[in-house]
């Protein structure tokens, strides 16, 4: 055998002794990859678990939450009108009335009224809540003011002659004192002479 | 036999080397691979533990129902009691 083939079959072996060490640490590789990938997958098929039922169960809240904006804003708007209604909001939160009313675009082109100087029928209103609420209908102090199912009709039957600007002049009070020209309690002995009692012996 | 020759210098010159310079390269890039794969396992058991409380958003779902309920009461409530606004002319 010539110098040559033996240097070929050295160099041949070589490379295969490299392939085999490359090849094998390779492998051990793959496995330790395989071995991470299986707690990978484990722990996204937890999330995957835990996170199923939050799609319909956040999209059923928003529905209600949305139903609860549609409602407070529809109430609002109903008893306080649109304009008195941004000016409300926006003198609970400063700078809010620009953003509007989600159900009524129109509300962003309002210029919000300064609601401590127009509003006032709203507040009596609330405030007179309190001994006029349906709730009140089985007051032992007797029937409510107001009829829940007349109750425009029942509030306004509590001026009606509309409601009055001032309070009804009252009698003068009564004048009082020594130079009073009328006095109370008059006493039977005043001007005559001072009674003596009688002397002790 | 000169070839023979030239043969064994391209071996040993080139091909040994560039043999062993890729199935370096490729040990290299199968040996970074496991701490990334190993990063990710704990980030989704991370992800996974955080989501422990996903199970309270049905307690949240529940009360968010009752409380527009309230709130759905309130205002019919309210809408018997104050009067509406009047319509501007």
């Amino acid at each position: 055998m010539s110098g040559a083939a033996v240097v070929m079959i050295v160099a041949v072996v070589l490379i295969v002794l490299a392939l085999v060490v490359y090849l094998v640490g390779v492998i051990l590789q793959l496995r330790k990859i395989t071995a991470g990938l299986d707690q990978v997958i484990a722990g996204v098929s937890q999330i995957l678990e835990k996170t199923r039922p939050v799609n319909d169960v956040v999209k059923d809240i928003n529905e209600q939450l949305d139903a609860g904006v549609d409602l407070l804003e529809g109430l609002l708007v109903k008893k306080a009108g649109l304009v008195d209604a941004m000016g409300l909001i926006d003198g609970l939160y400063p700078g809010a009335a620009a953003q509007g009313l989600r159900n009524f675009p129109e509300s962003k082109d309002i210029d919000a009224p300064r609601i401590g100087e127009v509003y006032t029928k709203g507040t009596l209103t609330l405030a007179r809540l309190g001994r006029e609420a349906p709730i009140a209908a089985a007051s032992p102090n007797g029937p409510a003011i107001r009829n829940p199912a007349y109750a425009t009709a029942s509030s306004r039957r509590l001026y009606p002659g509309g409601r009055p600007l001032e309070p009804e002049p009252l009698p003068r009070s009564p004048v009082i004192g020594t130079d009073a020209p009328v006095q109370y309690e008059q006493r039977e002995d005043i001007g005559k002479p001072r009674k003596r009692m009688p002397s002790k012996s | 036999m000169t070839l023979w020759w030239i043969g064994d210098i391209v071996l040993l010159i080139v091909v040994i080397p560039l043999a062993a310079y890729l199935l370096h390269r490729v040990f290299s890039a199968a040996k970074s691979i496991d701490p990334s794969v190993k990063e990710i396992a704990h980030v989704a058991e991370a992800g996974s533990k955080d989501l422990d409380a996903v199970p309270l958003l049905l307690t949240t779902q529940d009360q968010v129902r009752q409380t527009v309920a309230g709130v759905a009461g309130y205002g019919a409530s309210l809408d018997v009691i104050v009067d509406d606004a009047e319509v501007a002319a």
